[in-house]
């Protein structure tokens, strides 16, 4: 507890240059110059504006689920449900199109599914309160991908329209079309999280739930609102992972819990709840994108990319706690 | 009154998942008459015994109000590595294969015991990230490889093939695991300790409890057990493989929630917890012999976990509803 309120007094404290070089995005920045780097003797080709600028499409489809992850995350909550969410609106909608539902219905119907799949979260930690966000979302992790996997079984559905794979592979003036939309969500985000009432609320929730219900803020509505964007988004993962694989089927998106918590940690949002700002989470996107990108490039095989994005999330979750603590001592010193 | 009124709860309530197990195995055993035979029952129990097994560790943890997601990749890493000592020594003993396995394990689950209990890391962060870790270790320690039944010794497959008074092993490492687990929970201090650390961790503290170090405890004995686990999977299915166990966790916490554990800690009982560990083996078991499609069993299992944790906040909310009552009178 006591970590939270120092760091709380060192945000509202005024202007100095110590506090603005001693931030953890300058870190970030570090970190991520050092990946492309990296990258960049790996292969010579990486660092030509092509393939720099095309490198995300990559990786950026788990990205809209960092935003609102880091709403929950700062709720002092955690939803380990969104991989499933992704793989069932994926295939609702791959199998609705296949029945003979237009293209765009599918798709705004895979919006719905996982905005449902978001509320029914809310639903349960509103109306159930005794229960923690752990069990949960681990339920509907499970519900939701066993639905997946009662619709498709072990198959996959594709043979989406053409102009569906713009969604994941199309670019508007030379830049990628999903890096556009990544910019734009992430603005619209910083915005909701750092310049809205909302916003606060939902920081102040995370210090103290019980102090901001009795301030006025409507805390149900909070908690509610945050799963449904967390399910809402993980339908626009669906619609782009979708679009640039082609095809569906009920196991994609394993995994991506993890992948996304992972960037949230180690953009600087602490898993206490009540920190955390826009910057660090998209930093982060870019770093572990880069870095498997790059030990893909290296020729590494996919289980070292996972060890290494495991220990990321472990080092980047202890790295904050010292920081805290480091913090602490030195106020209390002071 | 409140303490008999809360055990009086516990006990409708594990009548109740009996009563529900009576009635689910009537009704499967009417659809097929295969189900109640003793040869079934047999195979039932056998499979269902790593599920107990590991259940134990899940409740010790949750009792801490902890959780432990990554054991599915503890069980496939620590059977990976036993599974190629084998392979490499036929000759070694079946005990020191097992002694192997439950080491690599307990090492694992000292690791996240120290993220726990030393750097206050959330437990799903903290076995979320080593769930991955360990995962990706078992690819690396195997190349990628598989190590198949021909690779392992005879008596290294008859851990889990084998009989002991007629019983099958697994039915027999089970039993002690319980009957062991019964003892420390119910008669020994650090046991007792365990419980108190869950239902107030900080009046825990203050009594002076070692918090930090019964919480390390708790996860490495779920480690270890983790690792018995493993090794007595790849003894089962004679081969080991990367994706071995993979999401298995899921069903171990299951199984506990089903059984009455409390996510939210202090709350578990070994009856319960073995109630509701047969009873996800009967659904496991059942589900094939009606015909159900094995790709309903996920969701059907979930749903399952969520009606339970749903009734067992009903039930509750009930009773404390009944003991406000009487006190107003």
């Amino acid at each position: 507890m006591s970590d939270r309120q120092q760091i709380q007094i060192s945000i509202d404290r005024p202007w100095n240059w110590k506090d603005f070089f001693f931030q953890w995005e300058w870190m970030l920045v570090a970190i991520l110059l050092l990946v492309i780097i990296g990258n960049s003797m790996i292969s010579p080709w990486f660092l030509t504006w092509n393939t720099f600028i095309r490198t995300p499409a990559t990786f950026l489809d788990k990205a809209f689920i960092v935003f609102p992850m880091m709403f929950v995350i700062i709720l002092g909550k955690i939803d380990i449900s969104v991989g499933s969410t992704v793989a069932l609106s994926a295939v609702i909608m791959a199998v609705s199109y296949n029945l003979g539902l237009p293209m765009p219905l599918a798709m705004l119907l895979c919006l719905l599914v996982g905005t449902l799949g978001g509320a029914f979260n809310g639903f349960l930690l509103v109306r159930f309160k005794e229960l923690s966000f752990v069990i949960v979302t681990l339920s509907s992790m499970i519900i939701y991908r066993g639905i997946a996997y009662i619709i498709l079984g072990n198959q996959a559905s594709g043979g989406l329209p053409q102009w569906y794979s713009f969604l994941g592979w199309g670019e508007i003036a030379g830049i990628p079309f999903i890096l556009i939309c990544f910019v734009l969500a992430a603005t619209a985000f910083g915005i909701l999280l750092h310049r809205t009432t909302f916003g606060r609320a939902v920081f102040g929730m995370g210090h103290n739930p019980r102090t901001c219900r009795h301030s006025g803020v409507n805390t149900d509505r909070v908690i509610w609102v945050v799963f449904t964007l967390n399910g809402l988004m993980a339908a626009v993962t669906a619609l782009f992972l979708t679009s640039r694989m082609g095809s569906t089927r009920p196991n994609v998106a394993m995994g991506y819990e993890l992948e996304v918590i992972a960037m949230v940690a180690l953009g600087g949002v602490s898993t206490n709840g009540g920190i955390g700002r826009i910057g660090g989470p998209v930093l982060a996107v870019f770093i572990v994108g880069f870095l498997s990108y790059g030990m893909g490039l290296a020729n590494l095989q996919a289980p070292i990319v996972l060890v290494v994005i495991g220990a990321l999330l472990i080092l980047s979750v202890l790295a904050h706690r010292i920081r805290f603590v480091g913090k602490k001592k030195r106020n209390t010193a002071a | 009154m409140a303490k008999r009124n809360i055990v009086l709860t516990e006990n409708l309530r594990e009548l109740g998942l009996l009563i529900f197990m009576v009635v689910i195995a009537v009704a499967i055993q009417l659809r097929n008459p295969a189900f109640l035979r003793l040869s079934n029952l047999n195979s039932l129990l056998t499979n269902t015994a790593i599920l107990g097994i590991l259940a134990v560790g899940m409740m010790l943890v949750l009792v801490t109000r902890g959780i432990d997601l990554s054991i599915g990749s503890t069980i496939a890493f620590s059977g990976m590595v036993t599974a190629l000592t084998v392979a490499g020594n036929p000759g070694l003993p079946p005990i020191a294969a097992i002694a192997l396995g439950t080491l690599v394990g307990m090492a694992v689950g000292m690791v996240i015991g120290v993220l726990v209990a030393r750097f206050d890391v959330l437990p799903i962060i903290a076995t979320l990230g080593m769930m991955n870790v360990v995962r990706g270790l078992t690819y690396v320690v195997s190349g990628g490889r598989w190590v198949s039944s021909y690779q392992m010794s005879n008596s290294f497959k008859g851990i889990a093939t084998g009989r002991t008074l007629g019983i099958n092993n697994l039915i027999v490492i089970a039993i002690a695991v319980y009957l062991v687990a019964a003892w420390f929970i119910n008669h020994t201090r650090t046991g007792r300790q365990i419980y108190a650390v869950g239902s107030n961790p900080e009046a825990a503290g203050i009594s002076g409890i070692p918090r930090r170090r019964l919480i390390f405890l708790v996860y490495s004995i779920m480690g270890g057990l983790a690792g018995l686990a493993g090794v007595l999977w790849v003894a089962k299915f004679a081969s080991a493989q990367g994706d071995t166990a993979v999401a298995y966790e899921l069903q171990v916490i299951a199984a506990c929630i089903l059984g009455g554990v409390s996510i939210t800690g202090g709350v578990g009982r070994l009856t319960g917890l073995l109630l509701g560990t047969i009873m996800f083996g009967i659904l496991a078991n059942a589900l094939p012999l009606i015909n159900v499609s094995p790709f309903w069993q996920m969701a059907i299992q979930g749903v399952v976990v969520l009606a339970a944790v749903l009734t067992n906040v009903m039930v509750r909310r009930n009773s404390e509803r009944n003991a406000l009552r009487r006190r107003a009178i």
